[in-house]
C-alpha cells in the first residue's frame, strides 16, 4: 500500500476562493531542495502564509483557526503551472486528503491521484454554494463519498456527483499506486519494447 | 482510417489499454534532473527494484546550479546535496549523467535536442512541465510528477488517459520584430491559462512551417502555459536537417529507415480534432505580460485591459495587478525596468542570443538595469563565443553567465529582489516565480534587448535598423 486508502471522508473544509492557484504558490521553488519526501506541509502556500521574516500573515486562511479540516476548497483552474509533485505532497503532508474545485490543471490532478489526494471537480454553481456554506458556518461539514462518487453539504443535503475513472477509483480506495500495477505487467512491457517502430 | 500526427505516435506506444482507465504508455526517452528525481530513486530503493532500461534515461544538473564560478564547490548545502544525490543515483543505476561542468551539461530541454536524443515519433517525458518543448520534433513529450519518474525508471511506462486533440493553425507572415515567443504569448492570451487543459495541441500553418527548430521549440515549450499537456509540430525537412549528424541521431542505414518512418508522421487529410482554432499571423505584435500568469499578455503598444474585459474573477485580477503594482488602462511602453533575463528552456538557445545581439549591437546597456544573459547549455555558450556574439555583447556592456535554469525559477542565487521589475524571456510570471516578491514581465529576446538598452519597456521595432 503506497498511501492511506480513501473511502468516505467527512470533514469541515478550508476555503481558498482564488482562481488559477498555481503550483509555485502551493510550494515555491526554493523549497524543492529536499532529497526526501518530508516536511513539505510546513511550506504549503509559504509566501501567502508567512511574511519574509517568517511571521504569519494573519489574513491568510491557513492562519485563521476559524477554518480547519481535511478538505481544501479552491477556485477555478487549481494547480496550474509546474509539474512538481511536491505541490501535492505539501497538500497531503499538511493534512488535506481532498481538494475541491470547479477545474483542475492536468498534471496536478494526476499527481494528486498518484499520491492519495482526491481531486473532486464540481460545477461552478456547486463550488459557489460550498464557499457560501463554509462562510456562513465554518463548522459546516462536507461528505466526500468516493464509492458513490458524490460530495454532499451535510447541513442542507445538497449533493453533486463527480467523475473519476474506475481504475483510479479502485486504486484510491485500496491505496495502490500505478507502480504496483506496472510491475505486474513487466513481462508484457519487455515484449512490447521489441515491436516499437524504431 | 485517417489519423492525426498525435494519434499515430500515441497509438504506436500503447502497451495495454485499461477498460475505464488510462493507457499504459511506453516511453522511449526519459530526461531527469537533480530536483524531481531524488525521491523517485528513493522509491526504487524502498521497493528494491532496478532501473529497467538505464540507456533510455539521460541526466543533467540544471535547476539549482549556480551560473557563475561553476568550477567552485556549490555553496548552498541543499543544492549541493541534490547534485550529489543525482551523481550517486545515476552511478548506482548505470544512467548517463552530464553533471555540472560537463561539456554536454545544460538545461534538460536544450540538451535533449542538441544531442539528437529528441527525435520524431518518440515519447519523451521529464519531471519538468516544459518537456513539451520536444514536441517541436513531432514527438509526444510532456512533464510528469515524481511518482511517474519512478514508474519510468522501474518499468519504462506511465499510465495516462489519452488526451483530446486540438489543432491551432496560423497562416500568414509574421511582421518585423515578431518572434516565435510572441506567437506563443499571443496564443496563450487568446486561450487563457486553462484554455487547452485536457488537450494535446498540434500547431499547423505557414507560420510554423517557416519557423526554425529553435522557434518551434519556443512555441511548443509554452504549450503547457495554456493548460495543454503538450504541443507538437509535424516533422519536415527543417527537422531532419537539424537532427542529422547529432550524437544520438541514427546513422547510416538506420538513418534511412528512420527517415522513411518519420516522413509518415503527419496528420492525414480528413483526420479530425476535438477542437480547431485559427489565427492570422500578420495580426501578431511583439507581446508583453502585465499580470501574474502567462495568459495576461497584450501587444506591447496596447494598454492594460479593464477587469471586465478579461476572463476570470475580478478579485483574482485585482490581486494580480496589485502584486504587479499596475493599474487598468495604463500603457506598458515606458514602464521602468530593473532587471532583464535572457535565458531558460524557452529562450536560451543560440537564435535567442542572435536576436538579442542584433538589437543591442552598437548600443549600450542602460546604466540602472541589471542584465543576466544565461545560455541554455555549454554548447550554446560555445556557439555564442564562436559566432562573435560575445564580442557584440561585451562591446555593448554586457557579460555572459554560465548555463542553467537560473532566474527561470530562481532556485539558485539568481533571484529578482522583491518589488523589482524584470523583463524575462522565461515562461512563467507567477507571483514569486523569479524570487519572493519579484515582478515578471514575460517577453521575447528582442523586447528583452530593447529593455536592456533603454531601461524601460520599449517596442523593439522602434530600435531595429
Ligand atoms: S529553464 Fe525553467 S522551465 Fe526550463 S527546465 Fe529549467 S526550470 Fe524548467
Amino acid at each position: 500500500m503506497a498511501y492511506e486508502s480513501f473511502n468516505i471522508l467527512t470533514s469541515t473544509a478550508v476555503p481558498l476562493p482564488i482562481e488559477n492557484v498555481d503550483t509555485d504558490q502551493i510550494i515555491p521553488a526554493r523549497f524543492l531542495k529536499a532529497t526526501e519526501r518530508v516536511g513539505f506541509g510546513d511550506n504549503l502556500f509559504r509566501d501567502w502564509r508567512y511574511h519574509p521574516d517568517n511571521s504569519p500573515k494573519t489574513d491568510f486562511v491557513l492562519n485563521d483557526s476559524t477554518y480547519t479540516g481535511k478538505i481544501l476548497v479552491g477556485g477555478k483552474n487549481f494547480g496550474s503551472g509546474s509539474s512538481r509533485e511536491h505541490a501535492a505532497w505539501a497538500i497531503y503532508d499538511y493534512g488535506f486528503r481532498c481538494v475541491i474545485s470547479s477545474f483542475f490543471a492536468d498534471i496536478f490532478r494526476g499527481n494528486c491521484l498518484n499520491i492519495g489526494v482526491l481531486p473532486v471537480q464540481v460545477s461552478a454553481e456547486f463550488l459557489e454554494k460550498t464557499f457560501a456554506a463554509i462562510y456562513a458556518n465554518p463548522d459546516t461539514t462536507l461528505e466526500v463519498n468516493l464509492p458513490e462518487q458524490t460530495v454532499t453539504l451535510l447541513a442542507t443535503g445538497e449533493k453533486e456527483s463527480f467523475e473519476i475513472n474506475s481504475y483510479k477509483k479502485s486504486n484510491m480506495m485500496n491505496g495502490f499506486d500505478d507502480i504496483d500495477y506496472l510491475l505486474n505487467i513487466k513481462a508484457n512491457i519487455q515484449e512490447f519494447s521489441k515491436t516499437l517502430p524504431l | 482510417m485517417s489519423k492525426t500526427l498525435f494519434d499515430k505516435v500515441w497509438d504506436a506506444h500503447v502497451v495495454h489499454k485499461i477498460e475505464g482507465g488510462p493507457d499504459v504508455l511506453f516511453i522511449d526517452r526519459h530526461l531527469i534532473h537533480e530536483v524531481t528525481s531524488p525521491v523517485a530513486f528513493l522509491g526504487l530503493r524502498n521497493r528494491n527494484i532496478r532501473v529497467l532500461y538505464p540507456e533510455r534515461t539521460f541526466a543533467t544538473a540544471d535547476h539549482n546550479t549556480p551560473t557563475i564560478n561553476q568550477h567552485l564547490p556549490v555553496e548552498d548545502p541543499l543544492s549541493a546535496n541534490q547534485l550529489k544525490a543525482l551523481e550517486e543515483n545515476t552511478k548506482e543505476y548505470g544512467i548517463r549523467h552530464w553533471g555540472l561542468g560537463h561539456y554536454k551539461n545544460g538545461i534538460v530541454h536544450v540538451i535533449g535536442p542538441e544531442n539528437g536524443i529528441t527525435q520524431p515519433g518518440a515519447t519523451i517525458v521529464c519531471g519538468d512541465s516544459h518537456t513539451s518543448t520536444h514536441g517541436a520534433f513531432g514527438a509526444i513529450a510532456f512533464g510528469i510528477g515524481t511518482s511517474e519518474v519512478e514508474m519510468v525508471l522501474s518499468t519504462q511506462c506511465i499510465m495516462q488517459p489519452k488526451p483530446k486533440k486540438m489543432r491551432i493553425t496560423i497562416n500568414g507572415t509574421l511582421g518585423t520584430g515578431v518572434l516565435p515567443k510572441d506567437v506563443a504569448l499571443f496564443i496563450i492570451s487568446k486561450l487563457t491559462t486553462s484554455g487547452a487543459t485536457g488537450y494535446f495541441v498540434e500547431y499547423a500553418g505557414t507560420v510554423f512551417e517557416q519557423m526554425s527548430m529553435e522557434g518551434r521549440m519556443t512555441v511548443c515549450n509554452l504549450s503547457i502555459e495554456m493548460g495543454a499537456r503538450g504541443g507538437m509540430i509535424a516533422p519536415d525537412q527543417t527537422t531532419f536537417d537539424y537532427i542529422q549528424g547529432r550524437e544520438y541521431s541514427p546513422k547510416g542505414a538506420d538513418w534511412d529507415k528512420a527517415m522513411e518512418y518519420w516522413k509518415t508522421l503527419k496528420t492525414d487529410a480528413g483526420a479530425t480534432f476535438d477542437k480547431e482554432l485559427t489565427f492570422d499571423g500578420s495580426e501578431i505584435e511583439p507581446m508583453i505580460t502585465y499580470g501574474t500568469n502567462p495568459g495576461m499578455g497584450i501587444g506591447i503598444t496596447k494598454d492594460i485591459p479593464d477587469a471586465d474585459a478579461v476572463e476570470g474573477g475580478k478579485t483574482t485580477y485585482e490581486k494580480s495587478l496589485g502584486y504587479m503594482g499596475f493599474h487598468e488602462g495604463e500603457a506598458m511602453v515606458g514602464k521602468k525596468i530593473d532587471y532583464v533575463f535572457l535565458g531558460s528552456c524557452t529562450n536560451g538557445r543560440i537564435e535567442d542570443f542572435r536576436a538579442f545581439a542584433s538589437l543591442v549591437k552598437g548600443k549600450h546597456k542602460a546604466d540602472d538595469v541589471t542584465v543576466w544573459l544565461v545560455p541554455g547549455s555549454h554548447v550554446v555558450e560555445k556557439q555564442i563565443k564562436e559566432e562573435g556574439i560575445l564580442d557584440i555583447l561585451t562591446e555593448a556592456g554586457f557579460t555572459l553567465r554560465q548555463p542553467g535554469c537560473s532566474a527561470c525559477l530562481a532556485m539558485n542565487d539568481d533571484k529578482i529582489p522583491a518589488g523589482k521589475y524584470a523583463v524575462s524571456t522565461s515562461n512563467r510570471n507567477f507571483e514569486g516565480r523569479q524570487g519572493p516578491g519579484a515582478r515578471t514581465l514575460l517577453a521575447s529576446p528582442l523586447v528583452a534587448a530593447a529593455a536592456a538598452v533603454t531601461g524601460k519597456v520599449t517596442d523593439p521595432r522602434t530600435l531595429l535598423q
